[in-house]
């Protein structure tokens, strides 16, 4: 205690702990922790490809398997932001329902021009988010409750919209977003061996990945300006383009088969834009802190209460899209429409690495969670495996997944 | 004939980087009642902690030995189970079940694996006759006030066959005429022969009812006294009596105007809206000067800051802030930091940080709108100003996408003050700056405030730790169970006069 300190004693040292500007140290930070999923991701499907014997991957299956999850990833990426702000929806399923009721009797029974019901129906999503987000931000119902209560409640309005039939069908332009393709506008070219593909669908592919590398690429030059750490060359490349060749083999499958599903263009917009969002925007990042630490996030002037208040109506606007396209697909709104919808994209965001206590999470993440139980769900379907089956695995991969971020997080703490 | 119930002799309790007890001797004569007294921080509270088991024998060092018998508990059930019990502070009984179900919880009166209510509410209705508490056993604990709860831990603590009962502050949260009552149950229960240590910040309840007080400082055992061989002076030098040592950096003080003026201010608890925390408190802070707050737990000093500070801490607040001569309204977080407060809060890992975030995002979470255009988040110059503090303020990591759970305190500390100083405040609340902090990072820590002051803001530093106000504020206000009871300027202030300020009973100082 009679240590008097000294300026001398307070500089930094010379420790890496000083180092600014210079030469990056060139180490390797491996973070399997955000790295895994995707390395999941590619070993499940590596290992349904030659299980199948490569029917996984033909053309017909990738589009199959987007078509067919499209309104799960949908409803994922509301959920992930949720999970991020350290709530939970339960009641997605039923508002899928109720939306996709009301988009059918606006559209097949009031026989309203359909992107005037799309939008409506929008809207009645948007209300449900935010009686909901009242409930939870302001009244201060856990989010357990409230949406346990919606599930309840939507499902009830659902079946007094369509008593216990359906409503159809859609009109094209609905079940062609739904479930459609986008037009072959400049024909065919031959891809050698592989046969014909669509030659719009592999411009568009080729655009958007050298969109991608552009973006990343002035992304890098901005930081190396600010003198910031980058990744060294190689490792940039690498990251760009393991993607981007990833891209190119879907488009090209797609190609192959009956070009872009319009779904995978939605998709593609929506995860684009949500990354932008939770990346960049001031909103996103007090999602991330209001998860992270409510009080901190309180006393540092986050509007906490109106940041999960929109969280719920953002939620509520994508379950109604997901409950169009639903019913779009089935070309029918149905009473049962999106039973279990809610677990699906719960269990999508916490395998695609959100944490229980929230905080953590990313759009990407959770659209990889969601591929990997349709790429489960689809590959042991070829495989021929019952329902049971199907679902004994889902629940195996969740659990273990949740259980390696708590054990990830207790070992970071104990080397604390 | 003097009987020793309780010897405690060599305890050592470290915790990582911290030594909380040094070589602790206590001991306890049967029958007594025995206060302990000391700053905040001096190591009541970790003693009796280990005592009663909740730090296991093994994880300090020294020895226990209880009527007659070395003591190794491993846990709170071996310690109860050999009559000593511990009353915290904040009173652990379950809200919603009754006053019966509460005295025997843990400790039900079953025959078989169910439950005998008769007997249990008869029993309980005898222990309550026993405390004085009037009550039928069956009311739902919910329905009483603090002290009558205060009464229940009691009556629970003697269900338990206590012989030796700890008391952490017991009054801390009572009204005068419960706090009698208590003390006067306490005398009894000394006549019924079960001994107490009491651990208590007001003196004049210690002169009254001990028979003996020990004072611990820094962690170490300083003195035993009879009580009526002592004065409230010499409990108060022996709770403070510390040498200023050359721990504080030079800094001459350049004031200028008045920055903020708290007028009136009154807080209540959001628990129990009846009581008021902070009671009718005036407080001018001006351009360039440090101030500091003293007082002692549970005076209000959080309270008081958290009030000011956007109204994140209490209810039906009431009074005045005034800026710069014009009244201001910070009814929330984000209105008190465009008015140009800022707070940095005294637990900064449950209330100042995302610690599961990185250094740069938790620099701009409170002023990111400085680096927004349009609701979008400008990611490099968040980088680059994230990259100045870290200079400036010589935080200590590779960089700052550092996760700032894995810092030091010091560092953590460091990225609060960086927060908000981004924010460009023009007052800063300073809670517990250098709490948890290594003697080297307090210095560094005085010196940034010192250059805020430089930089003409007005510092409001909150502090346990009297030196430190002596070493750093130009002017210091002592508080006391939620009213301002002195203001001293630098070259006046003592430990001594300060401790007797903040120790201030409210009757003396009421006008």
């Amino acid at each position: 205690m009679t240590v008097a300190p000294t300026n001398a004693d307070l500089t930094v040292g010379k420790g890496p702990a000083g180092a600014t500007g210079g030469k990056a140290p060139l180490k390797f930070n491996f973070n399997l922790k955000q790295s895994g999923i995707y390395i999941a991701f590619a070993l499940i499907v590596a290992l349904f490809t030659v299980l199948t014997g490569g029917d996984m991957l033909a053309p017909q299956n990738i589009s199959n398997i987007i078509v067919q999850n499209s309104y799960i990833l949908v409803l994922a990426i509301g959920m992930i932001l949720i999970i991020i702000a350290g709530h939970i929806d339960l009641s997605v399923g039923s508002v899928v329902a109720a939306c996709g009721a009301f988009s059918a009797v606006m559209m097949v029974n009031w026989d309203l021009p359909w992107p005037i019901a799309v939008i409506g129906t929008l809207v009645f999503g948007a209300i449900i988010g935010a009686w909901q987000g009242y409930w939870v931000a302001y009244f201060g119902i856990p989010a357990f409750i409230v949406t346990l209560a919606g599930m309840l409640l939507f499902r009830a309005i659902t079946l007094m919209i369509l008593g216990n039939k359906g409503i159809g069908p859609f009109p094209e332009e609905v079940r062609t977003l739904a479930n459609g393709f986008t037009d072959g506008f400049l024909g065919n070219i031959a891809l050698g061996p592989l046969g014909g593909a669509d030659l719009f669908s592999i411009i568009v592919g080729v655009a958007v990945v050298v969109a991608m590398a552009f973006v990343q690429w002035r992304t890098r030059t901005a930081r190396i300006k600010y003198s910031q750490v980058v990744d060294p060359l190689w490792l940039f490349i690498t990251k760009v383009a393991v993607p981007a060749i990833l891209i190119l083999f879907v488009i090209v499958q797609l190609a192959r088969f009956r070009n872009l599903p319009w779904v995978l263009v939605l998709l593609a917009v929506l995860v684009v834009g949500y990354t932008v969002v939770t990346n960049r925007a001031v909103f996103g990042r007090q999602i991330y802190a209001v998860g992270g630490n409510l009080q901190a996030a309180t006393l540092s002037g986050v509007k906490v209460k109106s940041v999960v208040f929109w969280l719920f109506v953002n939620m509520g606007v994508l379950s109604a899209l997901a409950g169009i396209i639903f019913a779009g697909r089935l070309n029918q709104a149905n009473p049962t429409a999106g039973n279990s919808f809610e677990l699906d994209a719960i269990a999508a965001a916490f395998i695609g690495g959100a944490a229980v206590q929230g905080g953590v999470g990313k759009v990407v993440g959770a659209i990889t969670g969601g591929l990997i139980m349709g790429v489960i769900n689809n590959g042991m379907g070829l495989l021929g495996a019952q329902s049971e089956q199907v679902m004994l695995v889902k629940g195996a991969v969740l659990l273990a997944a949740v259980a390696f971020d708590v054990w990830s997080k207790r070992r970071t703490a104990s080397t604390r | 004939m003097t009987d020793t119930i309780l010897r405690m002799s060599g305890i050592t309790k470290t915790f990582p980087g911290v030594k909380a007890l040094q070589d602790v001797n206590l001991e306890v004569r049967r029958g007594e009642i025995h206060s302990i007294c000391g700053e905040n921080g001096a190591g009541k509270s970790t003693l009796m902690k280990v005592l009663s088991g909740v730090y296991p024998h093994g994880t300090y060092e020294g020895d226990i030995e209880f009527d007659g018998e070395a003591c190794e508990f491993s846990g709170i059930r071996d310690s109860e189970h050999r009559g000593i019990v511990i009353i915290h502070q904040e009173l652990a009984l379950a809200s919603n079940l009754s006053i019966a179900e509460n005295i025997f919880l843990g400790n039900e009166q079953a025959k078989r694996g169910f439950i005998d209510w008769n007997r249990t509410n008869h029993a309980a209705d005898e222990l309550l006759r026993r405390v004085g508490l009037g009550e039928s056993a069956v009311t739902p604990v919910i329905d009483l006030g603090v002290g009558k709860q205060q009464l229940v831990e009691i009556a629970k603590a003697l269900s338990k066959k206590v012989k030796l009962l700890i008391l952490d502050e017991p009054t801390a949260a009572l009204n005068d005429e419960d706090s009698e009552h208590l003390l006067g149950l306490l005398r009894g229960l000394r006549d019924e022969g079960i001994t107490c240590v009491i651990i208590s910040h007001k003196l004049n309840e210690v002169m009254s009812i001990s028979d003996r007080v020990t004072i611990l400082r820094d962690g170490k055992t300083i003195w035993t006294q009879e009580t009526a061989e002592l004065t409230e002076d010499k409990v108060i030098s022996g709770m403070v009596g510390r040498d200023l040592e050359h721990r504080y950096p030079e800094h001459t003080p350049n004031i200028g105007e008045e920055a903020l003026r708290i007028e009136d201010w009154t807080v209540y608890s959001p628990i129990q809206a009846d009581r008021a925390l902070v009671r009718g408190v005036n407080m001018t802070l001006r351009r360039g000067e440090i101030v500091g707050l003293a007082g002692l737990m549970g005076a209000g000093r959080t309270e008081l800051a958290m009030s000011v500070f956007g109204r994140s801490y209490g209810v039906n607040i009431s009074g005045k802030l005034i800026k710069d001569g014009k009244e201001i309204r910070a009814r929330n977080v984000a209105e008190a930091i465009d008015n140009g407060l800022a707070y940095a809060t005294e637990d900064r890992k449950r209330y100042g940080l995302n610690l599961i975030e990185d250094i740069k995002r938790n620099i701009s979470a409170a002023g990111l709108s400085k680096l927004a255009k349009g609701g979008w988040v400008d990611g490099n110059e968040e980088h680059k100003v994230a990259d100045e503090f870290r200079a400036s303020m010589n935080i200590k990591a590779p960089t700052v996408e550092s996760i700032v759970g894995k810092l030091s305190g010091g560092n953590q500390q460091k990225v609060v003050l960086s927060k908000w100083i981004f924010t460009d405040p023009d007052v800063l609340i300073l809670d517990e700056p250098t709490r948890g902090i290594d003697v080297g990072a307090k210095y560094e820590i005085y010196t940034i405030i010192n250059r805020l002051a430089d930089e003409g803001k007005a510092v409001l530093v909150i502090s346990s730790e009297l030196p430190e106000l002596l070493g750093i504020c130009d002017r210091i206000y002592t508080l006391s169970a939620g009213r301002i009871t002195g203001e001293v300027a630098r070259a006046d202030a003592t430990q001594e006069g300060l401790m007797t300020l903040m120790t201030k009973e409210e009757q003396e100082v009421a006008p």
